[in-house]
């Protein structure tokens, strides 16, 4: 190859690279328009949901909390200390909790139930696609997205808000034990100047965003599990992918959104 | 009656059919043989609606599959896969009564139950296996589970994909047993694709052999030894020398 053609080819690398992606955006994009679609159309798969809502919400309760619980107590630490640079220390209870509810409570959280949640979506997924179990419930009269991926959609959906209520209690609990024990806040007050400056609208925009990064999160792993390659590589591919998309959606998601909660 | 005319499907650059056409009558038992990778599963997804073919007709009694109801068409249905596709977070009744927990037939949960064991009996299966979990059985009782499933709703029309394969001798001669018995007395039409020329015998009415994209030979059973294709010869006599090139 010339060195005159280098440009050219690198173009159309690079042109195949953003045709491929935008590709993939399309799919998945149709993917979600239609388990959005099968949402409020019958049958409605309860049983599944409810199944889905224990995995999803129940089960990942002990590592949202654990999360929430560090970081609370570390976020005090780091307000604590770089509050002293000028005198602000007394500002760590409010920071804490703003921090925790707007924040770090669904994104943390989002992303604790993206690695435990999509991955674990994914895998079963692909293992039924390449056991040809999904094919199976095609032949059974039953739609696939329907009884597999709704479910785990809307369990995620409401399950994820639900997380990030409790994380954000678990996270503020962390900076009060931190501020009582370690910074010597009076406890009283520590709560008192918490609940004092959070306002409904900061509990609110984290919901908000819960329920949309469990939407991601159950997308992503329905979507590459769904459409799982084949053999024990094409599942762990799916389950990397997934686990992937959804951090970094959640990220770009938590951006957007912070975006229009600011302009709000 | 089922109905392939011309049916061509490609992934990618593989063209797996080449213009398969084939009728099975209603009623009948067709085996189809073939080495792998020539289509033979392939060719069962396209009448399913699973994969969908490029180009080609596929109609079951005059309709094309493609059209109508689609819900109603599937309930005609019963599929044995290959590796049995059993839902393995539900017990083995709960397989066996997918169909009759779902959809407009739905049955209360005991009746389902009720048949499924009856079902699951039907393939020499006892109510001791309903409540265990598919990761539970042998390979041999799981293909019996999925037969049962196969057959629950009583199915007009089934397909057997490898109904056999990883199964001894002994158990593979209870399937084929089976299959006949049930298309026999179910009166249900047929298709099984199949390496094992002993299922071929106990299964098949007629048998349509697919090489190289085409239906390459389609006789009845009796008339395998004597179809005079060599390529047929070679496959039903299991020999490397031949006209089907044995690397692939």
């Amino acid at each position: 190859m010339s060195l005159a053609a280098l440009p050219v080819t690198g173009l159309a690398r690079l042109g195949r690279a953003v045709i491929a992606a935008l590709a993939e955006l399309g799919r998945v994009t149709i993917f979600a328009a239609s388990i959005v679609s099968h949402i409020l159309r019958p049958p409605f798969y309860l049983r599944e949901l409810l199944q889905q809502l224990l995995s999803i919400g129940w089960l990942s309760l002990p590592v949202v909390g654990m999360t929430a619980l560090f970081t609370g107590g570390a976020l005090a630490l780091q307000i604590y200390s770089g509050g002293a640079r000028f005198q602000a220390e007394f500002a760590v209870p409010s920071i804490v909790a703003i921090g925790m509810v707007r924040e770090l409570g669904p994104v943390l959280g989002g992303l604790m139930v993206a690695a435990r949640v999509a991955s674990s979506i994914a895998a079963e997924l692909g293992t039924m696609k390449v056991t040809e179990q999904i094919d199976a419930l095609v032949t059974l009269s039953t739609n696939p997205l329907k009884y597999l991926a709704v479910p785990r959609v809307v369990a995620a959906t409401l399950a994820v808000p639900a997380l990030v209520g409790i994380g954000d209690v678990i996270g503020i609990m962390g900076g009060w034990l931190v501020g009582v024990n370690r910074l010597d806040f009076n406890s009283g007050t520590y709560l008192h100047n918490t609940w004092q400056y959070l306002e409904t609208s900061d509990v609110v925009s984290g919901l908000f965003k819960g329920a949309a990064f469990g939407f991601i999160v159950a997308l992503m792993g329905c979507y590459y599990g769904m459409t799982s390659g084949r053999g024990a590589q094409g599942v762990g591919r799916a389950t990397k992918g997934a686990v992937v998309a959804a951090s970094v959606l959640i990220l770009a998601a938590n951006y957007v959104l912070t975006e229009v909660f600011f302009s709000a | 009656m089922i109905r392939l005319e011309d049916v061509h499907k490609a992934f990618g650059a593989n063209r797996v059919l080449k213009g398969v056409t084939l009728e099975v009558p209603r009623g009948q038992s067709l085996v189809v043989i073939g080495g792998s990778g020539t289509g033979k599963s392939v060719l069962l997804k396209c009448v399913l609606g699973l994969v969908t073919p490029d180009s080609g007709l596929i109609e079951v009694d005059g309709t094309d599959v493609t059209l109508g109801d689609r819900d109603a068409f599937l309930a005609r249905f019963g599929m044995l896969f290959q590796g049995g596709a059993l839902f393995d977070s539900m017990r083995v009744w709960e397989n066996v009564a997918f169909r009759l927990m779902r959809g407009p037939h739905q049955r209360p949960k005991a009746e389902a139950r009720a048949i499924a064991v009856d079902k699951l009996r039907r393939v020499g299966l006892g109510d001791r296996v309903a409540d265990l979990y598919p990761a539970e059985l042998s390979g041999g009782m799981q293909k019996r589970v999925s037969l049962a499933r196969a057959i629950a709703a009583d199915p007009e029309i089934i397909f057997f994909d490898e109904p056999t394969a990883g199964l001894d001798p002994i158990m593979s001669g209870v399937i084929n047993a089976l299959i006949r018995d049930l298309v026999t007395e179910m009166g249900a039409t047929a298709i099984t694709i199949t390496h094992d020329m002993t299922s071929v015998r106990a299964i098949a009415d007629s048998v349509a052999m697919l090489h190289g994209g085409v239906v390459r030979w389609h006789g009845p059973v009796s008339a395998l030894d004597s179809s005079g294709d060599p390529y047929v010869d070679q496959f039903i006599h299991g020999r490397a020398e031949g006209p089907i090139e044995t690397v692939r």
